[in-house]
């Protein structure tokens, strides 16, 4: 870990004094424990301020949408792939990027961690692949494999697709990972157990839209919820309301989501609204084989038409 | 909508040509039929107003 941090900061420190890119977006430590947050570098003495850890959950292709000017940027396996799924769908050019590919062994579910103890996570360190949570009275040392959010431990794609330098070697992938087991659970469930079940995931959200900010495929100007003329969906609580509200936010990352978990990551009251999405991802990879996101220079499914597309559903 | 928990045959796609009348009916009886047998929908319906 150390070795990548520095790594990074060595090559960020070398891009903003060549004058390469105007600004690198990464991570810097937050205020809390386990909250990484986002940040910009501008000169190459704030390159100090980058850290790179199992907290760096948030996928920063969010902050890159329209953007001008040359940035670089650093990318983990599923940044990377939204780094090309951008430049597929035209919201950035390749030439515009230097990317920092790191590659990633998973972040840390932190609701997790918090969980398991009653006091305040003052403090997590990590070495070799385990992490030391520190609190006022108590301090105990986990394996980190165990603590992975659930995206991480199912990912495929832990190295980047698309990088300009790596800042150190690659990882090996997970091989034999059943991605979509619990979509399968769900499907399993009949009509009725189904509404049920989505009723009861979506009962304690509050709109607060965190889900849709922290995503890097909606970057549309007006999103659908905020338009009033006309108005799609209604504006309350109203559980018709919320479910609209997440089945076709999730219908408009079909062929394009590409499981990074900052949704559930940065949800307020921890709804997993990934299975929404995983059904949509699964659909696309068993009807067209498709995963988004691996290659800037393929189009995707939903953009594409071949004769041989399924169309059973039509009557 | 199927997997989120709508009655299956609930929802429904056709492709109908301007020239097809013929399809077009025996489409819409056939949806009908099917729609009648599920009965009314009440799901996605705005049953009472939350206050919060």
């Amino acid at each position: 870990m150390t070795a990548t941090i520095d790594r990074i900061k060595e090559i960020v420190r070398g891009v903003l004094t060549d004058c390469r890119v105007d600004l690198v977006i990464g991570f810097r430590k937050g205020t809390v424990a386990m909250m990484n947050e986002p940040c910009f570098i501008k000169s190459p003495d704030e390159a100090d301020q980058l850290v790179w850890d199992s907290n760096c959950g948030i996928n920063l292709a969010n902050y890159l949408a329209n953007r001008t000017g040359k940035i670089g940027i650093i990318a983990k396996g599923c940044d990377s792939r939204n780094i090309a799924t951008h430049i597929i769908e035209n919201k950035i050019q390749r030439d515009q990027l230097f990317i920092i590919g790191v590659p990633c062994q998973g972040m840390v579910d932190r609701r997790r961690i918090i969980a398991m103890f009653d006091g305040e996570v003052r403090e997590v360190v990590e070495s070799d692949g385990r992490v030391t949570v520190k609190g006022a009275d108590f301090e105990k040392t986990l394996e980190k494999s165990e603590l992975l959010q659930q995206n991480c431990s199912l990912c495929t794609h832990r190295n980047p697709v698309i990088f300009d330098e790596m800042a150190a070697d690659p990882v090996e992938e997970q091989q034999n990972v059943d991605r979509y087991a619990d979509v399968k659970e769900i499907e399993a469930l009949d009509s009725g157990q189904r509404w049920e079940y989505f009723e009861k995931l979506l009962e304690p959200c509050i709109r607060c839209y965190a889900c849709r900010n922290a995503c890097p495929l909606c970057y549309c100007p007006t999103c659908f919820v905020d338009e009033s003329r006309p108005q799609w969906v209604g504006k309350s609580q109203n559980p018709v309301d919320v479910r609209t509200f997440h089945f076709l936010r999730a219908y408009h990352c079909a062929g394009r989501c590409t499981d990074c978990g900052a949704c559930e990551r940065v949800c307020p009251v921890g709804i997993n609204m990934r299975v929404f999405t995983k059904k949509l991802e699964k659909d696309c990879f068993e009807n067209f084989g498709w995963e988004a996101g691996l290659s800037p220079d393929v189009r995707p499914p939903l953009d594409t038409y071949s004769p041989d597309d399924p169309d059973d559903f039509i009557k | 909508m199927e997997h989120m928990g709508i009655e299956p045959g609930r929802l429904q796609f056709s492709w109908v040509s301007s020239a097809e009348s013929t399809k077009f009916v025996s489409v819409v009886n056939e949806v009908t039929d099917i729609i009648k047998k599920l009965g009314p929908n009440d799901r996605f319906v705005k049953k009472d107003v939350r206050v919060a």
